[in-house]
């Protein structure tokens, strides 16, 4: 097996160990850290396929992480109260089936991905960066202010949707839920990765001259992974309001964005688990800093200075360099 | 050691429950959670010194309530973790804490879902006042509504016929323009929503400028009021203006400056508030601290109050007795006359008060009452 | 009169928008760095000018500290984390700043406390002066205007006609180049990201003074900064200034003129709360529309 491999089972059985010990001692709330950290895991790896295999360095991935958030409160909420969600073009009624609320919040992130995306992609560099960005404060001033569904204040669904065969309010049996969503998840995006699609996807990165020489068309492969990328992290948001039974505009915030985009670069870019070891670290990070002292936040972003500065591969990257070093010395 | 500091105090609570006839509550655990960091903190701090100022005060008594204190950085999704955590590793009995609206929506229904108790030390959105009320959520401090409310009558009652009325554009901001509409009678000339943290308002100054209007009625708290009330005093427009208390409470009026003097702004609470509850609140808070409590240091100190008087009569792990040991509302409020209604939200009497400067530092003193026992315009819809 | 009175309010609100952008499409147009952090540097500057004007009383004390603290945070920053970021992609200078954010804004509570601060307008700067016309308008806002204009020229004659400047276009241009010549690419990096971080305190100061001191104050600034260099074209001082009075003019004529319209053909406090909520999204809007057509911004060399 190569060393890759081995870090990526290595990160995924850490996560599911810490949750299985954890329900086995009774600490429910740990339970509860580990399926946040599957949960956020899996918004990075939608980051993940367009940043770190694309290239295409999304600031606003937040907009798709909120959609299928409020996709799932909307749906939850009108399952509670009876009422349609359309009349018009045709009839929609609430659910709170999460394997009907699913497609659909992937469906709505994908129109708004495909959207921003082909407007997006117009730019690149830094442009790029500052226009996604742009697109999901657009969105999060239109949900504070839109009072439909409870504007600032954010909407409560009170309980969990259901899945077929499991009590997904125990936290272990949701757990294992967003835990088998992040495994699909991350063996799609390595099928994806070593296709055709995700080679010419990587070169449009490496070289856009050379992979326009060889035939392929930059800005549809972009636009393709653009759109899976934001699918992925809408499903991450719909687990997340399930978790939280609530959803609110903050799903929509810059700082979301810029979340998730530490958790990509801490575990290291380009790496398949990459975003689940950067979550999980940062998860830890925030609970064990947190009692320290009231101005935590000052040393979390002291030890992401020093991981940027002195482990430009992030955590993984760190790793690797370390087995290679014990292997050879 | 924390072990055998609980056992120490579980048997001091056994041997006053011998003493004294009811059972008494052995010891309560309260989940306080409140914003201890970022741009909220100094809300969030007066919330926890009122709050730990009623323990100390409270001597004995106060010993037996076991505080897990945890910063929700604002954010309503860190919010309702905490309140998951509290309720399934610490084992809380009663939560607390929450300033904002929005995290209130999120942590309140997960609290009372898992059956905890609830006691809300400032936010009171109308949801949850309405038909979301619940058995185990109360309001210590007012709805939502109230404060905006006192506002419009007391506009009314003073004659003026022509307001201008703006706020943030989010719920509480609506609902804001809204209680203030229920109880004013005359015209309003403009209703101006802002956006949430706008800095700079002299858009909307030019507005109020050109309105005509006779007074202007103002809901920004934190920031956004500290901004709005430096750039109206630089505007040169000399229009009168009302605000909640909210907009001129004791935790921004330092950073306002003297600009503020002479506001007036409606609160159910004041430090010149004439009883001996509140005279020994306010010079233990200053003695303590060093500054003026705000109406959130009042109502995290009338909640914590609160709770012990319910503690005298009950246990939490009895939850229709703690309950109506809660409903009774039998301690000294800070407000003087304090009692619930239906819903379980305060019917209180609501004052006008005054910005003035005592002993050096700004502070508002009451110059009348705009409401006399206001409810609340949601207790109709509750079902209990 | 209320447009003219809101016109000149969006001339205000762009000058206030152009302080803060300066220094930031500066660094960016030097050193290629985006630094999310320079909302830290300009709540560094009002802290600083609050704190040195309550302790002499002098306000005009208070805005001198206010340059000299943030040029030295700049300068600190520059030596001890941005000067490595250089070389790295866009991504880790995005990391890295944000990760000062949290260092700066938790850093500055820790050392100032849990409250606004209080930061007064001297008198000679406070009130409102009657403009020809008969309008009433407060001083301190012309005074803003004035500072931002001054500063536009300032940046223009330092880069055009000064030595300094030679080289900054030179570093713009070719840095290997500049280099082999002679000059010390370093420090003139630590003097450049020090004047960007200057700049920035001066906002800071100047516009702490109408709005609240605290912390946090930074951050919705900055995203709009980077609104108006992205509609600007990064990197040119001038897109900067046309880009800040567009979004000045934009928002402010926005706020003012849409719920009326919206008023038209929809219940008035309905248009109230829809008008305004799309007057909030209107900038963003507006940069999606520019960057369709430009998509390296206005004044954009480099896409």
């Amino acid at each position: 097996m190569n060393r890759d491999l081995i870090v990526n089972l290595v990160i995924f059985a850490l996560l599911v160990a810490v949750a299985l010990g954890a329900h086995v001692a009774g600490q429910g709330f740990t339970v509860t850290l580990a399926t946040k950290a599957a949960i956020l895991g899996l918004a990075g790896v939608g980051l993940n396929l367009a940043l770190g295999y694309g290239g295409l360095v999304s600031f606003g991935h937040a907009a798709f992480f909120g959609i299928g958030g409020y996709v799932t409160g909307i749906f939850a909420s009108h399952a509670a109260n009876g009422d349609p969600i359309l009349t018009l073009p045709f009839t929609l009624m609430g659910s709170n089936e999460m394997l009907g609320i699913w497609p659909m919040a992937m469906l709505a992130a994908a129109l708004a991905a495909l959207l921003i995306g082909a407007l997006s992609l117009r730019t690149s560099g830094v442009y790029f960066i500052m226009v996604t960005l742009a697109f999901a404060q657009m969105i999060y001033y239109f949900a504070i202010s839109w009072p439909r569904y409870g504007g600032e204040d954010g909407l409560s669904f009170y309980v969990r949707n259901s899945f077929p065969g499991l009590n997904t309010f125990d936290p272990i049996q949701y757990f294992a839920i967003c835990a088998g969503l992040l495994a699909l998840a991350l063996l799609f995006t390595a099928v994806v990765t070593q296709s055709r699609f995700g080679l010419a996807l990587q070169a449009t990165r490496q070289n856009e001259q050379r992979s326009t020489a060889v035939g392929i068309r930059a800005t549809p492969v972009r636009l393709t992974a653009f759109v899976l990328s934001a699918m992925i992290t809408a499903l991450a948001g719909a687990l997340y309001a399930d978790l939280n039974r609530f959803v609110s505009p903050s799903m929509f915030s810059w700082h979301m964005s810029g979340e998730i985009m530490v958790f990509v670069i801490l575990g290291g870019v380009g790496r398949l688990c990459g975003p689940v070891a950067g979550a999980a670290v940062f998860i830890l990070l925030e609970h064990l800093l947190g009692p320290v002292s009231d101005h935590w936040q000052a040393l979390l972003g002291l030890m992401l200075l020093a991981i940027v500065l002195f482990a430009p591969g992030g955590l993984i990257g760190l790793t690797l360099k370390a087995l290679r070093r014990t292997e050879h010395g | 050691m924390q072990m055998r500091l609980k056992t120490l105090l579980l048997s001091a609570a056994a041997a006053l429950s011998l003493a004294a006839a009811p059972a008494i509550a052995d010891g309560v655990k309260v989940g306080l959670i409140t914003t201890l960091s970022g741009g909220g903190a100094g809300i969030g701090a007066d919330v926890r010194d009122g709050f730990m100022l009623a323990l100390k005060n409270a001597g004995d008594a106060g010993k037996q309530v076991e505080v897990v204190l945890e910063d929700d950085q604002q954010k309503p999704d860190v919010a309702v973790q905490i309140a998951d955590k509290m309720i399934q590793s610490d084992n809380v009995d009663v939560l607390t804490g929450i300033i904002w609206s929005n995290l209130a929506m999120a942590v309140v229904p997960a609290a009372t879902g898992q059956g905890k108790f609830y006691l809300s030390s400032n936010a009171a959105p109308s949801a949850l006042a309405g038909s979301g009320c619940n058995p185990l959520y109360f309001s210590v401090s007012y709805q939502n509504d109230n404060l905006h409310e006192a506002a419009g009558a007391y506009a009314s009652e003073k004659g003026v016929k022509k307001m201008f009325i703006m706020a943030p554009n989010y719920p509480a901001g609506q609902d804001s323009l809204a209680g203030f509409k229920r109880f004013y009678t005359g015209e309003v000339v403009a209703e101006v929503y802002t956006q949430v943290g706008q800095t700079d308002f002299a858009a909307e100054i030019a507005q109020i400028r050109a309105s005509g209007a006779e007074e202007v009625f103002f809901f920004q708290p934190g920031g956004m009021g500290i901004a709005f009330l430096k750039q109206y005093a630089e505007s040169g427009v000399d229009i009168p203006l009302i605000g909640p208390g909210f907009s001129l409470s004791e935790d921004i009026l330092p950073a306002v400056g003297d600009a503020a003097i002479g506001i007036k702004n409606t609160s159910h609470w004041s430090t010149d508030l004439d009883n001996p509850a509140n005279k020994a609140f306010v010079e233990g808070f200053r003695a303590d601290f060093g500054r003026f409590p705000s109406l959130y240091a009042a109502q995290a100190y009338d909640t914590a109050n609160l709770l012990l008087s319910a503690m005298a009569k009950a246990s939490p792990s009895d939850p229709e007795a703690f309950r109506a040991a809660l409903a009774a509302a039998e301690f000294d409020s800070v407000r003087g006359k304090f009692g619930f209604g239906p819903n379980q939200h305060p019917i209180q009497d609501i004052y006008v008060l005054e910005v003035e400067k005592r002993d050096g530092e700004l502070t508002n003193k009451i110059i009348g009452t705009a409401m006399t026992d206001r409810g609340d315009a949601y207790a109709e819809q509750c079902q209990m | 009169m209320l447009l003219a009175e809101q016109v000149l309010n969006g001339l205000q609100y762009g000058m206030m928008l152009f302080l803060m952008a300066a220094g930031l499409t500066l660094v960016f147009g030097v050193m290629g760095l985006i630094n999310l952090a320079h909302g830290s540097l300009y709540m560094i500057g009002a802290f600083a000018c609050a704190t040195v004007a309550a302790w002499t009383g002098s306000f005009w004390l208070g805005l001198a500290a206010s340059l000299a603290a943030a040029a030295a945070a700049g300068a600190l920053v520059e030596m001890a984390v941005i000067r490595r970021l250089y070389p790295r992609d866009h991504l880790d200078q995005v990391l890295a700043t944000f990760a000062l954010i949290l260092v700066f804004s938790e850093g500055t509570r820790w050392i100032f406390g849990d409250f606004p601060l209080y930061l007064k307008l001297p008198p000679a700067l406070s009130g409102a002066v009657t403009l020809p016309g008969g309008l009433q308008y407060p001083l301190f806002r012309l005074v803003i205007i004035a500072v931002g204009a001054a500063v536009a020229l300032g940046l223009w004659l330092l880069i055009t006609r000064t030595r300094l400047g030679i080289r900054i276009r030179a570093g713009e241009a070719d840095r290997e180049m500049i280099g082999a010549l002679g000059v010390d690419i370093a420090r003139l990096y630590t003097i450049v990201f020090a004047l960007g971080a200057a700049l920035a305190g001066l906002a800071g100061a100047l516009v702490g003074s109408i709005q609240s001191v605290q912390v946090g104050m930074g951050e919705p600034v900055l995203i709009l900064a980077f609104v108006v260099i992205v509609i600007g074209g990064i990197g040119s001082i001038k897109g900067a200034l046309v880009g800040a009075l567009l979004v000045g003019m934009t928002d402010t004529l926005g706020k003012a003129v849409i719920p009326g319209l919206f008023a038209r053909f929809m219940e008035a406090s309905d248009a109230n709360t829809s008008g305004s909520a799309v007057a909030s999204m209107l900038i963003y809007i507006l940069m999606a529309a520019v960057l369709l057509v430009r998509p390296q911004g206005l004044f954009g060399a480099r896409a």
